[in-house]
């Protein structure tokens, strides 16, 4: 059989009694899925290049256009479905390997909508957010085993040294996300909101653009295996520093930033040369032992004077309850442990969509280890992939972590609408790409006034859930699974999580 | 503080504007020659084809004179200015006082020397008295062909509403084209080609010799320089304006082709000024004074004069020759030198003969000295406003006559300091 | 007075601008009307200049020293009192086209689709806020007002 087309996945339904031609969509789509003819005055689409980002649905004036699946359909077969089907077909045709972005989207279990949480009653009254004072502060860092006070001055003064903390107003922060993968605009929407809102966002493994320097408070750098961007002024600005060994969209192997994304500001702040593929490598080639991995931290430490918080941040596999552990142990500061829904700009479909598991799990299993271990206040647990909402941040608290990342959420919050095409760099929300013809389209004071409202809007909803638990502060909830009820899981699964089935008490 | 304008039309009300901007209370008096309260002499044209009325033609309200708490005295001509004593005598020999004078008493037609040329069928158009009596004759006696002597701009608007009226037109011009002073041979030919076309007759290189009247005085026909012969039923001269200045020579004013002013619009003699087709202002194109008879230079040196009366400095920037005018439905703006250009002038051309679109960019030195668009006129202004700011052109002088051009093609610097300050004053 | 300011870095060139001004101009104001009903077609008064990647949209300055003030042989081009806006009266403009020659800015129109008049931007004298401002998706133009004293 010769050549074939690829199937269509998406058809750009346009209303042509709503249709005026005024060609914005033709003018904006990065994909070139609209056209207009001048002959017949009308505006066509080719739907086999639509991706569904929806661009061109919200920025038609008269809503003429509604994106849908294309029903093309085949025989009904639970094992060899569409998507399968199509698989094997485009591999048999380039031979490729399947790249995607955004997090898993296999519909694996979400145990968060298998989680219920509490609320007080008649015993412990609930608190009314609107009238008490609610505190959603938390610090990030290493806690002291035991605290001592000076009590021979007129005023009690704190003996014991303090390590140095991360302060968030709220516990969640920007996840890592490289300047090379997203756009500049995005960046400064993510380092305007989190200066905005005093919480932190985290460079990623793209180095530090000069005109980020100015949020320097509020940025958590990250060095990653390649190393990209990393020098001493990287290192001295940021608040904290994260070391990358894993991430949740692809564990086992390491970071991929496609040539055509690698423009001349780029190729400045990660110094590397224009155009070329920004391979990081699987392992850092100087860390091959948790020795190493101790060597690195404290090499960090001593380079910042052990002023800032040094931290790691690795992808939940099976043994993430052990490798949390040994981290621990080796010196950071704080674990952040980056699920098996996490997102990333490119990473092949296999290692996404089977590799790693869900952070739920990975974030109960590793709380519950650093308990029994006794070392649980020597770093915090920051919980990531695949955050969508309020009660999910809630949950992952109650379930031990210290705070959340969001990623995903923060760029939806932007415009994306998970297409999940953001390795083509031709993200038309001017999110994941370094065309300046659309890195235009995200100004960042739409950006961060976004996500600011997100945060805030987020706050409220978790004020208003911690009252409902009668409690007041997240320290309260931090690790407390007696506020949480498994619904529907196996008895492993509440096992492993650390909760009770729903509808038994204490 | 005693304001005192000779004239009364854009000068004339811009230095009124110019003087309230900054005194409120001055008495200002205004004398006109005139009967009519107010009118734009530009539009005489379009009252005479019938495209505005008489009620229309004022381009101020009647209030405005009341509002400004200005005089207005009408039909009185101002026959002698005592520039010691300060004083004006009109022609109803009132003596009227003043601290501050304006002298904007505008153009005259230059008037023919032809035999007969006195006649009652011989008109001149620059005024609105010129363009009622030309209507009323018409009408009234009918008329049906007309000759125009010249081929400009007065000529072509007046050929225009003559056509409009329902006359047969002949416009007899000197030189070997119409427009001859702003366009070139490929814009003369466009506009020539649509007057043909609505039965407009053309003679170049030509011009009338002699007028041969009937015995009631009426005019029978023309003898043009080269013998030939033309009927007719009336003859406008249409030869050209001369700035109205034997007031001020006779007081002494230093004077060339009009009344010499400087930067600031005053002439020669303390506190009196002179403003709009009577003055000879700064010609920033040429670097010199000389008279430019355009409506918005008029309105910038009246506004110009009045501040600097009420006693606030104000520069005046300077002008150069520029026009915009529709015929026989085809829009036309031309600006700046566009003939009789040096050898090593660059010129840009873009000329669409199916849709009778031509413009033309004339650069010297890199910088645009002169602009002429016929056809399609969009976004002409851009030109004229880099002719007034001699700007650099060298940069983006491919861009020029590109669909695309615009401010996006200026230097970001340029086109920043255009949008954030001080729009280009003419 | 309240000025639009044009910020070109956020731009995406989407013409909305034109769209929306085109309708708040048109006698219906209902969007499919005015472009499928309405004849002669209106006009929109802002303009959006495109090169490569950059573009900006581009309306009447309101200029405080403006050029086609006194350019205008009609008396049609106004200031308005209270907004300080340049307007054009309509039913004064004789089509003269001396503003079109003297803005800088080039913003000013030749509409010819019905009666003919000079066309340019009137900071949508009925509305709260130009309708440009209001629907540009990326905050491209933005009002500033001016401070009161």
């Amino acid at each position: 059989m010769a050549k074939r087309p690829f199937p269509i996945e998406f058809i750009a339904e346009r209303n042509e009694a709503k249709c005026i031609a005024c060609q914005a969509c033709v003018r904006m789509c990065s994909n070139d899925v609209h056209s207009y003819d001048a002959e017949t005055d009308k505006v066509t689409s080719d739907d086999s290049k639509c991706v569904a980002c929806h661009f061109c649905e919200v920025i038609c004036p008269t809503r003429a256009i509604t994106i849908k699946r294309n029903t093309s359909e085949f025989r009904p077969n639970a094992n060899w479905n569409a998507e399968v089907i199509k698989n094997v077909t485009k591999q048999a045709e380039t031979g490729g390997v399947f790249l995607t972005g955004m997090g898993c989207d296999k519909p694996y279990p979400i145990y968060w909508d298998h989680i219920l949480l509490n609320a007080s009653q008649v015993t412990n009254p609930s608190i009314d957010p609107l009238r008490e004072p609610m505190e959603l502060r938390t610090y990030l860092g290493r806690k002291e085993d035991r605290v001592e006070i000076d009590y021979s001055k007129k005023e009690p003064a704190l003996k014991t040294k303090l390590n140095p903390q991360l302060k968030l107003e709220i516990p969640i922060l920007f996840s890592a996300m490289s300047y090379g993968s997203i756009s500049l605009n995005t960046c400064k929407s993510l380092a305007r909101a989190a200066e905005g809102l005093k919480i932190f966002y985290n460079t990623g493994e793209g180095g530090l653009h000069k005109d980020l320097y100015r949020y320097r408070a509020n940025t958590i750098v990250q060095v990653a295996s390649g190393r990209f961007g990393v020098h001493k002024e990287y290192l001295e600005a940021g608040a904290a520093i994260e070391i990358k060994l894993g991430q949740g969209a692809k564990p086992g192997i390491g970071g991929h930033l496609p040539g055509e994304k690698v423009s001349e500001d780029i190729s400045q702040t990660r110094m590397i040369p224009v155009g070329t593929d920004a391979l990081s490598p699987a392992p850092h080639h100087d860390i091959y032992s948790i020795e190493d991995l101790k060597q690195l931290i404290f090499a960090l430490k001593e380079v910042t004077r052990y002023k800032k918080p040094v931290g790691v941040k690795i992808s939940a596999v099976h043994n993430v309850a052990p490798i949390v552990s040994g981290i621990v142990r080796a010196g950071a500061d704080f674990v952040s442990i980056d699920g098996l829904r996490g997102g990333t700009g490119a990473a092949p479909t296999a290692i996404r969509d089977n590799v790693g598991i869900p952070i739920e799990l990975a974030i109960a299993v590793a709380d519950t280890r650093l308990r029994e271990e006794g070392i649980r206040n020597r770093a915090s647990l920051i919980a990531a992939g695949g955050i969508r909402c309020s009660s999910d941040i809630v949950k992952a608290i109650a379930l031990g972590a210290d705070a959340v990342y969001i990623g995903t959420a923060a760029l939806v919050a932007m415009g994306c609408n998970l297409c999940q095409k953001c390795y083509t760099g031709k993200c038309n929300w001017g999110i994941a790409t370094q065309d300046p013809y659309l890195t235009k389209r995200l100004n960042p004071d739409i950006g961060a006034r976004r996500l600011e409202n997100l945060i805030k809007a987020w706050s409220l909803e978790i004020k208003e859930m911690l009252g409902g638990m009668g409690i007041n502060s997240i320290e309260s909830l931090r690790g407390n699974r007696e506020q949480l009820r498994g619904i529907d899981l196996s008895d492993t699964d509440l096992n492993l999580l650390g909760i009770k089935p729903a509808g038994s008490a204490w | 503080m005693k304001y005192l304008i000779i004239g009364n039309s854009v000068s004339a009300v811009a230095a009124i504007e110019g003087i309230r901007g900054q005194d409120k209370e001055g008495e200002i008096t205004v004398i006109s020659n005139e009967p009519y309260y107010n009118y734009s002499r530009p539009l005489i044209s379009y009252f005479l084809g019938e495209k505005v009325l008489l009620k229309d033609m004022p381009f101020r309200s009647k209030d405005f004179y009341e509002k400004n708490k200005v005089k207005l005295i009408l039909n009185v001509n101002a026959d002698r200015v005592d520039t010691k004593k300060k004083y004006v005598v009109l022609s109803d020999k009132r003596k009227l006082n003043f601290d501050k004078l304006l002298i904007a008493s505008g153009g005259a037609p230059i008037v023919s020397e032809i035999k007969n040329s006195d006649s009652d069928s011989v008109f001149t158009f620059t005024n609105l008295n010129d363009a009622v009596k030309l209507k009323k004759y018409i009408k009234t006696k009918k008329v049906k062909k007309a000759a125009v002597l010249g081929g400009g701009l007065i000529g072509l608007k007046v050929t225009e509403a003559l056509i409009e009226l329902g006359v047969k037109v002949t416009i007899i011009e000197l030189a070997d084209r119409i427009l001859a002073a702003s366009f070139d041979k490929k814009a003369s030919n466009i506009i020539q080609k649509a007057l043909e076309k609505i039965g407009c007759g053309l003679i170049t290189n030509n011009t009338v010799s002699e007028i041969i009247k009937e015995k009631n005085g009426k005019i029978k026909k023309l003898v043009l320089k080269n013998k030939k012969t033309l009927d007719t039923d009336l003859l406008v001269t249409a030869i050209g304006v001369i700035p109205n200045k034997i007031l001020a020579e006779e007081a002494g004013l230093k004077t060339d082709k009009g009344i010499l002013v400087d930067f600031y619009m005053q002439t020669n003699v303390k506190d009196i000024y002179a403003a709009g087709d009577c003055a000879s202002a700064r010609d920033l194109l040429l670097s010199v004074n000389r008279p430019i008879a355009i409506w918005p230079a008029a309105a910038r040196q009246g506004k110009v004069a009045g501040c600097n009366m009420a006693g606030v400095r104000k520069k005046y920037a300077g002008s150069f020759a520029m026009n915009s005018v529709e015929l026989c439905g085809i829009p036309t703006i031309s600006g700046g030198i566009t003939c009789s250009l040096k050898k090593e002038d660059r010129v840009l051309e873009y000329y669409n003969e199916e849709k009778q679109i031509y413009k033309k960019v004339v650069l010297r030195d890199n910088k645009i000295i002169g602009a002429i668009f016929v056809g399609d006129i969009e976004r002409a202004g851009l030109y004229i406003g880099l002719i007034k700011d001699k700007v650099d052109v060298a940069a983006f002088k491919d861009c020029l006559l590109k669909e695309d051009f615009g401010l996006i093609s200026f230097p970001k610097e340029y086109r920043k300091h255009l949008v954030a300050g001080e729009a280009a004053i003419l | 007075m309240d000025k639009i300011l044009i910020k070109e870095e956020y731009c995406m060139g989407c013409r909305l601008c034109e769209v929306y001004c085109l309708v708040q101009h048109s006698k219906t104001k209902n969007i499919i009307k005015a472009y499928k009903g309405e004849y002669p077609k209106p006009v929109s008064r802002i303009i959006v200049e495109e090169k490569g990647y950059v573009s900006f949209a581009l309306q009447c300055r309101h200029c405080e020293d403006a050029p086609c003030l006194d350019a205008c042989m009609s008396g049609a081009m106004y200031r308005d009192e209270k907004t300080n806006a340049v307007l054009c009266d309509e039913k004064k403009c004789v089509a003269c086209w001396m503003c079109v020659m003297t803005c800088p800015f080039g913003v000013i129109s030749r509409n010819i689709d019905d009666k003919k008049i000079a066309s340019k931007c009137d900071l949508c004298a009925n509305e709260e806020e130009p309708v440009c401002v209001k629907n540009c998706p990326n905050e491209a133009i933005v009002m500033v007002r001016e401070k009161k004293k």
